[in-house]
């Protein structure tokens, strides 16, 4: 399977009379987007701001974070099953507004939903702050349930991201990059001396907030299944969580998958990169059992010499992770995992949940105890007043003076376990 | 800004006394620098002066311990140093022990910035990792350049009371408490590299290694349920409606108490979850399914127990860790026990 | 009383008894208050068991 990635460099963001790209500029007709959105009847009111990279501006509660694409040539439309009808993507071409984003705000819906800076000590810990993101704030009806009102939200970004990305449509790329995964069979023939690697994702499924989406599926009602690379690129895998913001994989994350991209980089000379098997990460002990049984005999099927293995989320996921490493270890597949840490504010306390000898070679996205204190911004995008109850705020958090000092766990994608970010610790 | 006043702490073979034959040779203390500390003070470019060195045989100091510490403390302690530097001990055992000793000794009992340098297997270090920074040196006196490169700056650092970054940007071996930092690659990166090096046999480092768990002795069992006075405690999150506490979505800084008397089923009026880290629907409309409150009751008006414990301890067991549940655990374990509890049914989520 | 067995067994606890789902332990909302509440009884009694069985070391009551 081939994709084509065609990357058109997005500087900035603007309110316009005409929605359209232009000279590196996305023009967004706020009126027409918001009626767009405004269809959905469990959103009472839509509204926009645009944050930029170095702005002063805080962003909060957020909820995902979406980068607008659009199929430009090949089966199907982006986010598979959510946006676009049911059809296996992957293949043609993709056109992408490299260097935009939808961020997703509004009244909170649970305790999961993060920050975003995009200036000050808190920027250095979330990507979205190099980004020109448009925020898109969704306030649902009164007396909205949870899950209804998660979804609409959920679905509302996706909507926008794809409303952007169509702007992209006949606009030339930038830049092309080319991206191939072989078949089986022409993988064997064409790399016979390469060690053969395979990515293990793991995605979130316990319920509100947890939730992921593959081609519409919720993933939690899926056994551990495959897909090629390129199938991530085109939206195949959305997200409907927060878990806790710095750990959770946004759908800007699935779409641009450092994994995938680092695998890639090393397909047909030092690897081959054979391809991703999902899984989820379920409440019910027997799910766990069986899932980690299916990527552990998907792994032996796909005959692969390693495995990276990506968390998402953290506590009775970390079970999840070991259960994987540990079957595939078993199966004489060596393997690689990738996690986050909560050591407490101080460090000192175990990181994990679950632990096994197998699990010999870590890489870690950072300690998301740590307290970190963010300044007050010129300006707030959504609800400060969330600050004192999402993950990793707590009673006072928020200060009289608009300072807040929390865990970096409520910044988006801080210790993100896709191994997103540079952030470590020892 | 004025020299800091250095102490060097090394043993009979690195003062050049003699080798095993003198390792019984007792404290001593010189004016100045000697041996290595010629190396430390060319490093230290002026910034910090070595003004006095401490010497021991590594024997005497391991077999007269207690002795041996107080002496050489005294002796360190004379010569009014702003920082002390032990070793390096490379991967000799006894010095190891010594330098660890000596430097968590000052850092202790004279609140005196202190370091030392071994090799990653020298006993010293696993011993003494938690209580000073150690830098990891090569295993042998041949690697005492490298070592001095390393901890002069650290030293100078520790001194200056800046912020200590985390251990692989440091030098020091790793003591136990993470630290963040920004790393040159992105984690992905890192882990593609680490699985080639796994594929290859090549040499990898672990950014994590596994913990170890804490075990305790099983209690015996409660002779008599039907007698017993029984207590429910939950990492689940259960509070009265409104979170009264404000009991934290994830990382809890605490745990609260509240009376049930009287309270026979929790009901989506009265009780919900603070719990940030599953979907709080399903408790949030009966935190029975949580906390068994209900079916205690019915089991208490049977007389299959003797009674259900008047009050309820609840946090929330996400992101919260494992230091402050032991604190907890600790706080409510002896109020249980005051209070007569026989038993307790914790819940999880 | 806990779902994630194996974390259980990670940690260290002596007397396990396996739940429901992580979400709802002790209940499950695809039934019925009555049937749920038989579900609930069953899985306490099992707690009571555990706790006047004598152990030497964990052990999982299923």
């Amino acid at each position: 399977m081939k994709l084509e990635l065609g990357n058109i460099i997005i500087h900035d963001i603007q309110f316009g009379n005409v929605s359209k790209v232009e000279k590196g500029i996305i023009y967004i007709n706020k009126d027409e987007l918001g009626a767009l959105l405004s269809e959905d009847e469990n959103i009472k009111s839509v509204s926009f701001e645009i944050a930029r990279p170095g702005e002063r501006i805080r962003i909060l509660p957020v909820k995902d974070v979406i980068e607008p694409r659009i199929k430009v040539s090949g089966r199907g439309g982006i986010f598979p099953g959510m946006m676009a009808k049911v059809d296996t993507v992957g293949t043609g071409r993709t056109n992408v507004l490299k260097g935009a984003a939808v961020v997703t705000a509004g009244k909170i819906v649970g305790f999961q939903e993060g920050i975003i800076d995009m200036s000050g000590p808190g920027a250095e810990y979330t990507p979205f702050s190099k980004l020109n993101n448009l925020v898109v704030i969704c306030e649902p009806v009164p007396g909205l349930a949870q899950h209804a009102h998660e979804k609409a939200v959920r679905l509302a970004g996706l909507k926008a991201a794809a409303y952007l990305g169509n702007l992209g449509k006949d606009i030339d790329a930038d830049e092309v990059e080319i991206f191939e995964t072989p078949s089986l069979k022409e993988g064997i023939l064409k790399y016979p001396e390469l060690p053969r690697v395979a990515y293990v994702q793991m995605l979130q499924t316990q319920g509100l907030l947890h939730d992921t989406y593959v081609y519409g599926v919720d993933m939690k009602q899926s056994l551990t299944t495959i897909l090629y690379p390129t199938e991530l690129m085109d939206g195949a895998v959305v997200s409907g969580n927060c878990v806790s913001a710095c750990d959770k994989n946004t759908t800007y994350h699935h779409l641009n998958n450092p994994v995938v991209r680092d695998l890639y980089a090393k397909h047909g000379k030092e690897l081959n990169f054979t391809g991703v098997i999902i899984t989820n990460e379920n409440v019910y002990l027997a799910d766990k059992e069986r899932s980690s049984d299916w990527s552990a005999k998907l792994a032996e099927l796909l005959g692969v010499d390693g495995v990276i293995i990506s968390q998402e989320g953290f506590g009775n996921p970390d079970t999840d992770l070991i259960m994987n490493c540990k079957k595939i270890e078993a199966k004489g597949i060596k393997t690689v995992i990738i996690t986050d840490e909560y050591a407490g504010r101080d460090g000192a306390s175990q990181s994990l949940a679950d632990a096994d000898a197998s699990a010999d070679a870590v890489v870690t996205g950072g300690n998301a105890n740590m307290l970190i204190k963010l300044p007050p911004m010129e300006k707030v995008i959504g609800h400060i007043e969330a600050a004192d109850v999402i993950a990793g705020g707590f009673d006072g958090s928020l200060k009289s003076d608009g300072s807040i000092e929390v865990e970096l766990q409520v910044i988006t994608g801080a210790t993100n376990e896709l191994g997103f970010n540079r952030l470590s610790a020892r | 800004m004025e020299k800091l006043r250095a102490v060097h702490y090394i043993n009979q073979f690195f003062a050049q006394i003699g080798g095993e034959e003198k390792a019984d040779h007792k404290p001593e203390a010189r004016e100045g620098f000697v041996g290595p500390g010629m190396a430390f003070n060319a490093e230290f470019s002026g910034k910090a002066e070595i003004v006095g060195t401490v010497i021991c045989g590594d024997s005497y100091f391991n077999e007269n311990l207690e002795m041996a510490t107080k002496e050489v403390l005294a002796m360190i302690k004379s010569f009014k140093p702003d920082l002390v530097i032990a070793g390096p001990a490379f991967n000799a055992g006894r010095y190891g022990m010594a330098c660890g000793t000596v430097a968590s000794a000052v850092k202790k009992e004279l609140g005196i910035p202190a370091i030392t340098g071994m090799y990653i297997e020298n006993p010293g270090a696993d011993s003494f990792k938690k209580e000073v920074y150690i830098i990891e040196t090569k295993n042998s006196a041949a690697g005492m350049r490298d070592a001095v490169k390393a901890m002069v700056p650290f030293a100078l650092k520790l001194a200056a009371g800046e912020k200590i970054g985390a251990s692989a940007e440091e030098g020091y071996i790793p003591n136990g408490i993470r630290v963040n930092f920004f790393e040159k690659k992105r984690g992905s990166e890192r882990a593609v590299e680490m699985l080639l090096a796994k594929l290859s046999g090549k040499p990898f480092t672990t950014e994590f290694p596994m913990p170890d768990f804490d075990r305790v002795e099983p209690n015996p069992a409660v002779k008599d349920v039907s007698k017993a006075t029984i207590a429910l405690v939950t990492s689940g999150g259960i509070v009265p409606k409104g979170n009264p506490d404000h009991i934290e979505s994830s990382s809890a800084s605490k745990y609260g108490k509240y009376d049930i008397d009287g309270i026979f089923d929790l009901t989506d009026a009265t009780y919900e979850t603070a719990h940030g880290g599953y979907d709080p629907v399903y408790a949030n409309q009966d935190a029975d399914r949580v906390l068994p409150v209900d079916i205690l009751r019915e089991f208490e008006k049977e007389g299959k127990i003797g009674k259900l414990h008047r009050y309820y301890y609840t946090t929330t067991g996400n992101g919260t860790a494992v230091a402050s549940a032991k604190a907890f655990a600790e706080k409510i374990g002896k109020e249980l026990a005051a209070d007569g509890v026989d038993a307790v049914i914790l819940t999880s989520t | 009383m806990c779902t994630v067995v194996p974390i259980s067994l990670t940690v260290g606890a002596n007397r396990i008894v396996p739940t429901v789902a992580i979400p709802h332990p002790l209940g499950n909302p695809a039934l019925t208050k009555e049937e749920e509440k038989d579900i609930r009884r069953k899985l306490l009694n099992k707690a009571l068991n555990a706790l006047s069985t004598e152990v030497s070391e964990q052990t999982v009551f299923e």
